[in-house]
C-alpha cells in the first residue's frame, strides 16, 4: 500500500515528514531550512485517510484547532455563567422567571429566557465538555501511536540534510576524530545521556518519557470525566438533607433505613470583643461585635440498625459513635458522610398558656402544648378545661381567608382553643397566634394568655455518599502526574556524527532550549567541537535585517 | 507582633521599590554585561532582603493570627505579590536577566499597594475556612498564579521590544491598553490614598432594590450617588453626587472605579505629555538589548512551570477542600468557574503554541490574555460577582 | 488495513457516542429518584389512626393506592374526595388505599379525616422513614402498586377524578 521507501532501506507509513530512521526528509519542502520536528515528522493518521464518513467525523475530532476551539467555546460559555448568579444560588422561595427580573431588570430577563440561568446544566454545555472528551480521547490516539512508532525507530546514524537542519547544529573539524567521541560518550553518560552507537556515530537521548507527558494527563483527564458521567449511573450518589431537632433521633435519608442520627446538641457561636484574640478586635469592631461566626457544631450519635429493616417499625438500634460535626469536619463512616450546611436558631418546640378571667387576670392553669404532638384536651381541674380544636404549626389566611398552615413546621403556631368552665359549659371559642387573638363569636370572658415558649435549635445536614470521588481522584493524581511529566522534563536528543572528515553535532530538546545549549557548553568543553550554533536565532536575525527599532531612530 | 508585620511588610515594599531602580541601572550600565553587573548583583540582593522581610511579615502574621494570613483580600493579594517577588527570584537564577525585574517588580509594587487599599486588620475566621486547607488551596494556588504572571511580565517585554512603535496600529493601540490598566491601578492607589489621607467621608441614605432604606459611607466624593441617595446631616457640606444611579448598581464601588479612571487617565496623559510619545515606545529603548528568543522562552517556561502549581492549587486542592467544606467539590461558585477559565485559557495556550506553533509575538499577547483573566478572577470576581467566596472581598 | 482501521475507528467512535448519550439521556430524561417504576415497592409497616396495623407486604393479591399526602398541601386536598370515592367503589374489587401523612400531629391528621370523612386507612409517617424509602420530595405523591408488589406507576401533582378511577382500574387484581 501507499508506503515511502527512504534510501537507507527504511519503509515509512505514508505521510510521513522525514524518515523515521534516518531522518532523510521524504517531502522535500526547501522554504524553510529547518525541519519541523513537532510529532517526528510522523504520520498523523487523520491527515491521510479522508474517505468514509467515519473518517470525516475522527479528523474532526483528532485537529488540535478543532479542540483548541472547543476550550475556548467552553471558556466563554462559562464565563457568561458567572454574569448573574446561577439558579442554584438564588433564594429558593421565590420563582427563577421573577427573581431574575427582579434584580437585573431586563438583562436578568433575557439571561433567563436564554436559559443561562442553569448553564452548566444545559444540555448544550454538557455536551461542549462531552466534545472535549471525545477532542481528547481522538486526538492522543491519533499522535502517540505514531509518535510512539517514531521514537522506537528512530536510527543512530542520520542523514546529513537531517542533522544540517537541526536548529543545534555544528560541523568541526577535529584532530583526533576518536578521542573526542569517547570523550564526549563519557561525558554524555555522565550527564544521565542514554547514548547508543552505531558506525562510531552517536545518538545520546535523556528525558524521553516526558514526551509522554501529554498523553499520560490527557488519560487522567478522560478517567476525571468518565468519574463524572458516572455521577448519573444510579447508586452511585447520594445527596440528602436532613433537619434534625436537638433531642431528635431520626432516620439518615439515602442510607436505606440502616443508619440514624440523634442531635445532641447545636451549638453556635460568634467571635466576640474580649473574648477572642484581641488582634481581631479591629477587624470586629469594623462590622460588629458578635456578627462574625465561629462556630457551627451538631453534636451527634450515630445508630445502626439492627435487624431486618421494615421502614415505620420501630428501629433497633445500636449506638456507632458519638461526633462534633462542624464545618470543616464532617461526620464519616461507611462511605456516607454528614456534613453541617445550615441552621435554624430557637425554633418553637413547646407553647404555655394561662387560662385567665380576663376582668380580674386570675389564672386557672397552665396548658402546655407540644407543637409537634398536641393534645385534643388539656384538663385544668375544678371544671376547667381546655379544648384544642384546630392546630396550625405554621400559620397564615389562605387565599379564601380561612386560617391555615403553609408546612408541619412549628415556625408561627396558631390555635383554635376552646375554653370550658363551670359558668360558661358551653365554652367560649378563641383563636390565638403569636401576639394575635381573634374571638370570633363575641367578646369572651376568659382568654389564653401566652405564658412561655420552649425553643429548640435545629440543624441542617447534608447527606452525602459519593462512589465517583475515588475515580475522580485516580484521574487527577494521573493528570498531574503527566503534566509534571511533561511540563518538568523535557527530552533531549544529540547527534554526533562523522562526515566527509568532519565531526558534525546536532541537538534537539522539545523545550528548553536555553537549558540544553548550557548543557552543551558544558559537554563540548575542550573537546575542541564548535558550539552548535541556534539556527533559530540566524535565521530570525537574517529575516529582520539588522535592528529595525522604530522607537530609537 | 503584629506591628512588627507591618513593618515588615512596609520594608519589603520599599526595598522592592529600590530593587526596581537597580535593575533599571543594571540595564543602563553599558560598560559590562547586564546580566553580570554591579547594578543587577545589587538589584537581586536587594530583592531578596525585601522577600525575606516580607516572609517575616507572613510568619508573624500567622504567628499573631493564629491562622496563615490569606484569609482576605488584603491578605491573599499580599501574598500574591510575595509569590510573585518569589517566582521572579527563581527565573532570575536560572535565565540571569535584569529587565525582567525592571518588569516584574513594579507589578508586584502595584499588587501590593492595591492589596492595602483593603481593610488591613487581622479577621478572624469564619467556620469555612477553620481549615488546613486554607494554607494549602490558597498557597498553592497564589504561587501558581504569580509564576503564570511571570510569564505575562516577559511576555510584556517582548511585545515591548518587537511592536513597531514608528506608526501607529492595532498593536500599539493594545500595547498602550495594557500601560493604561497598569497606571490606573497606580491611579487607584493614588487616589485611594489621597482621599484617606484627607479622611474624606460622606454619609448617604439611599434606597436599595428591596426598596428598604440603607446607609451607605463613600470614601471618595460622590461622582455617581447611590439610588435616591441623600447626604446625611454630619455629611451636609459634601460634595454634592453628579448623577444617581439605579438601585441594581453598587454605586460606591462604581464611584471607586470612575475615581481610578480618572486618576488613571490624568497620569497617564501626563506621562504622555512628558514624554512626548507613547508609553511602550518610552520603554523601548530598556528592553533594546533583550534577546528575544530568550524572552520567548521564558515566558513560556513560566506558564510551564506555573500550570501544573496553578492545576494543583487552584483546582486539585481547590476541589478536596469543597468536598470537605461545602459537600461537593464542585459547584460552579463564580470563583470555582474564573479558576477553570483560567485553566483552560493556558490549556489553549499551551496547545497553540505546542501543537500549532503559536510562538513569540502571538504567544506573547496570549500571556497578556492571561494575567488580564488573573487579575480579572483576583479582583473582579471578588468584588464584582458574589458567590461562597465574597467573604474575601468584604 | 484500511478496513480494520475503519473498523476500529467506528467501534471507539460508538463507545463514545453512547457514552455520552448515556449521560445526557439519564441526566434530563430520567427520574432522579431511587424508586423506579418496575421495581418492588419498598415494604413498610405503619399504624393508622384506629390502631390497625398494616405492612405493605400483606396486600399482596390485591393492588394498593399509596398515596403521600399533608394537610397544607391544597392539591392533596382537593384530590381526597376523588380518592376516598373511588375506594368506595374499588374496595369490592381488591385495591386498597393507604393515605400515608407525612408526620403531622395526630390533631390536624384527624380533623382532616373527619372534615372529608375520609373512610380508607390513613396512617402517620411519624420518623419520615416511609418518606425516606419512597424517596419524597414533593406532593402530593402516589404509587400504584399491583397485585405482585411491583411499582406500575408513580404520580406527582394533583389527580382528577377520572385519573383516581383510571389509575385504581390498572391495579385491580
Amino acid at each position: 500500500m501507499e508506503q515511502v521507501k527512504c534510501e537507507c532501506g527504511h519503509v515509512n507509513p505514508h505521510g510521513t515528514v522525514f524518515c523515521e530512521s534516518c531522518g532523510k526528509p521524504l517531502e522535500e519542502d526547501t522554504s524553510k531550512k529547518l525541519l519541523d520536528m513537532r510529532y517526528e515528522g510522523s504520520a498523523r493518521r487523520s491527515q491521510t485517510y479522508n474517505k468514509t464518513i467515519i473518517d470525516k467525523i475522527w479528523n474532526f475530532f483528532s485537529s488540535v484547532k478543532v479542540g483548541v476551539w472547543l476550550i475556548v467555546i467552553t471558556l466563554v460559555a462559562s464565563a457568561i455563567g458567572t454574569i448573574f448568579p446561577q439558579e442554584m444560588y438564588i433564594p429558593p422561595n421565590v420563582s427563577p422567571a421573577e427573581y431574575y427580573k427582579d434584580q437585573y431588570g431586563w438583562a436578568g430577563k433575557l439571561y433567563y429566557e436564554l436559559g443561562f440561568n442553569n448553564l452548566y446544566g444545559s444540555w448544550w454545555y454538557m455536551l461542549l465538555i462531552a466534545s472535549i472528551g471525545v477532542s481528547l480521547v481522538i486526538c492522543s490516539l491519533d499522535r502517540v501511536i505514531p509518535l510512539y512508532r517514531a521514537l522506537q525507530k528512530q536510527g543512530v546514524t542520520r542523514h546529513p540534510t537531517f542533522l544540517q537542519r537541526q536548529r543545534l547544529f555544528s560541523a568541526s573539524q577535529v584532530a583526533d576524530e576518536n578521542r573526542v567521541f569517547s570523550q564526549m560518550k563519557e561525558r554524555l553518560i555522565k550527564r544521565r545521556y542514554h547514548v547508543r552507537e552505531e558506525n562510531g556515530n552517536i545518538l545520546a537521548e535523556k528525558g524521553r518519557f516526558s514526551r509522554w507527558g501529554p498523553y499520560v494527563n490527557h488519560i487522567g483527564l478522560i478517567i476525571f470525566l468518565i468519574g463524572a458521567m458516572l455521577r448519573f449511573v444510579p447508586g452511585m450518589y447520594v445527596d440528602k438533607v436532613l433537619w434534625i431537632r436537638e433531642g431528635e433521633t431520626k432516620e439518615i435519608p439515602g442510607t436505606g433505613g440502616k443508619y440514624f442520627l440523634k442531635n445532641e446538641k447545636f451549638i453556635f457561636e460568634v467571635y466576640e470583643k474580649g473574648k477572642d484574640n484581641e488582634v481581631f478586635n479591629a477587624a470586629i469592631d469594623r462590622v460588629g461585635n458578635g456578627t462574625v461566626a465561629k462556630t457551627y457544631q451538631t453534636n451527634v450519635v450515630l445508630y445502626k440498625r439492627v435487624g431486618p429493616i421494615v421502614p415505620g417499625e420501630e428501629p433497633k438500634l445500636k449506638k456507632v459513635k458519638e461526633y462534633n460535626i462542624r464545618v470543616n469536619e464532617p461526620l464519616k463512616y461507611d462511605h456516607y458522610a454528614l456534613y453541617q450546611v445550615d441552621f435554624k436558631m430557637n425554633e418553637p418546640n413547646k407553647m404555655a398558656f394561662n387560662l385567665i378571667d380576663k376582668a380580674t387576670n386570675q389564672s386557672f392553669g397552665t396548658v402546655t402544648v407540644d407543637l409537634h404532638n398536641p393534645q385534643s384536651s388539656y384538663n385544668l381541674g375544678n371544671g376547667y378545661r381546655v379544648e384544642l380544636l384546630s392546630y396550625f404549626p405554621d400559620f397564615y389566611f389562605d387565599d379564601d381567608g380561612n386560617p391555615a398552615t403553609k408546612s408541619k413546621i412549628p415556625n408561627n403556631p396558631a390555635f383554635v382553643f376552646k375554653m370550658i368552665t363551670p359558668d360558661k359549659p358551653k365554652g367560649e371559642v378563641s383563636f390565638v397566634a403569636i401576639r394575635q387573638t381573634i374571638e370570633p363569636f363575641g367578646n369572651n370572658k376568659y382568654k389564653m394568655a401566652f405564658a412561655g415558649l420552649d425553643t429548640r435549635n435545629v440543624s441542617g445536614l447534608t447527606v452525602r455518599r459519593d462512589f465517583t470521588l475515588w475515580i475522580l481522584g485516580i484521574g487527577g493524581v494521573i493528570f498531574m502526574i503527566g503534566l509534571i511529566q511533561g511540563m518538568y522534563w523535557n527530552h533531549r536528543r544529540i547527534w554526533l556524527q562523522r562526515v566527509n572528515g568532519e565531526v558534525w553535532l546536532a541537538a534537539h530538546t522539545n523545550k528548553n532550549w536555553f537549558g540544553l545549549k548550557n548543557e552543551m557548553k558544558h559537554i563540548i568543553e575542550g573537546t575542541g567541537l564548535a558550539m552548535p550554533i541556534d539556527q533559530a536565532e540566524v535565521e530570525k536575525k537574517a529575516a529582520q535585517g539588522g535592528d529595525r527599532n522604530g522607537a530609537t531612530k | 507582633m503584629a506591628q512588627l508585620s507591618s513593618t515588615l511588610l512596609y520594608i519589603a515594599f520599599i526595598l522592592y521599590l529600590i530593587g526596581t531602580f537597580f535593575f533599571g541601572g543594571a540595564i543602563r550600565d553599558k560598560k559590562e554585561k547586564p546580566s553580570t553587573n554591579r547594578w543587577s548583583m545589587l538589584g537581586i540582593v536587594i530583592t531578596i532582603v525585601g522577600f525575606v522581610s516580607q516572609l517575616g511579615y507572613f510568619i508573624t502574621r500567622w504567628i499573631a493570627a493564629g491562622h496563615a494570613p490569606v484569609s482576605n483580600l488584603f491578605e491573599f493579594t499580599t501574598f500574591f505579590g510575595m509569590m510573585l517577588v518569589g517566582a521572579f527570584i527563581i527565573i532570575y537564577f536560572i535565565y540571569k536577566i535584569s529587565v525582567l525585574g525592571l518588569f516584574t517588580l513594579p507589578v508586584a509594587l502595584l499588587v501590593i499597594a492595591y492589596a492595602s487599599m483593603f481593610p488591613r486588620e487581622i479577621t478572624p475566621l469564619i467556620p469555612a475556612l477553620q481549615s488546613d486547607w486554607l494554607h494549602i488551596h490558597v498557597t498553592t494556588a497564589a504561587a501558581g498564579e504569580a509564576i503564570l504572571a511571570v510569564s505575562f511580565a516577559a511576555g510584556l517585554i517582548y511585545l515591548i521590544r518587537v511592536v513597531d512603535q514608528s506608526k501607529p496600529s492595532k498593536r500599539t493601540f493594545w500595547l498602550e491598553v495594557i500601560m493604561f490598566c497598569l497606571i490606573t491601578t497606580l491611579g487607584f492607589v493614588a487616589v485611594s490614598t489621597a482621599f484617606s489621607l484627607a479622611d474624606y467621608e460622606a454619609k448617604f441614605t439611599w434606597v436599595d432594590k428591596n426598596k428598604q432604606q440603607a446607609e451607605v459611607v463613600y470614601d471618595m466624593p460622590a461622582l455617581v450617588g447611590p439610588h435616591k441617595g441623600t447626604l446625611e446631616k454630619e455629611s451636609a457640606d459634601r460634595f454634592e453626587p453628579l448623577v444617581h444611579m439605579p438601585a441594581i448598581i453598587n454605586a460606591k464601588k462604581l464611584n471607586t472605579v470612575i475615581w481610578s479612571l480618572i486618576g488613571g487617565t490624568v497620569l497617564y496623559l501626563l506621562l504622555r505629555l512628558v514624554l512626548r510619545k507613547r508609553i511602550a515606545a518610552a520603554l523601548q529603548p530598556l528592553v533594546k538589548h533583550v534577546n528575544l528568543d530568550l524572552t520567548d522562552e521564558i515566558s513560556y517556561r513560566a506558564v510551564a512551570i506555573g500550570f501544573p502549581v496553578f492545576t494543583l492549587g487552584a483546582l486539585i486542592f481547590a476541589m478536596i477542600w469543597a468536598q470537605i467544606a461545602w459537600t461537593r467539590f464542585w459547584g460552579w461558585d463564580p470563583k470555582e468557574v474564573w479558576a477553570l477559565i483560567t485553566w483552560l485559557f493556558y490549556a489553549a495556550f499551551l496547545h497553540l503554541r505546542l501543537s500549532r506553533g503559536w510562538h513569540g509575538e502571538k504567544s506573547a499577547w496570549l500571556a497578556v490574555i492571561g494575567f488580564a483573566i488573573i487579575m480579572f478572577n483576583l479582583v473582579a470576581v471578588n468584588l464584582v460577582i458574589a458567590g461562597l467566596h465574597s467573604y474575601a472581598g468584604s | 488495513m484500511k478496513k480494520q482501521r475503519l473498523v476500529v475507528r467506528t467501534v471507539i467512535l460508538l463507545l463514545l457516542l453512547s457514552a455520552v448519550g448515556y449521560t445526557i439521556y439519564s441526566n434530563f430524561f430520567t427520574e432522579k429518584t431511587s424508586i423506579k417504576v418496575g421495581a418492588t415497592a419498598p415494604d413498610f409497616v405503619l399504624t393508622d389512626l384506629n390502631g390497625k396495623s398494616h405492612r405493605l407486604s400483606d396486600y399482596r393479591g390485591k393492588g394498593v393506592f399509596l398515596n403521600f399526602w399533608g394537610t397544607w398541601c391544597k392539591p392533596c386536598e382537593r384530590e381526597m374526595p376523588y380518592i376516598n370515592r373511588q375506594y368506595e367503589a374499588y374496595k369490592q374489587q381488591g385495591v386498597e388505599v393507604l393515605a400515608v401523612n407525612v408526620g403531622e400531629p395526630k390533631l390536624s391528621v384527624q380533623k382532616f379525616i373527619d372534615q372529608f370523612g375520609l373512610t380508607f386507612p390513613v396512617a402517620i409517617d411519624r420518623e419520615d422513614q416511609v418518606m425516606n424509602a419512597y424517596d419524597i420530595d414533593q406532593l402530593p405523591a402516589t404509587f400504584l402498586i399491583d397485585k405482585n408488589g411491583k411499582i406500575k406507576k408513580i404520580i406527582t401533582g394533583t389527580m382528577t377524578e377520572e385519573m383516581v378511577q383510571q389509575y385504581m382500574e390498572s391495579i385491580k387484581p
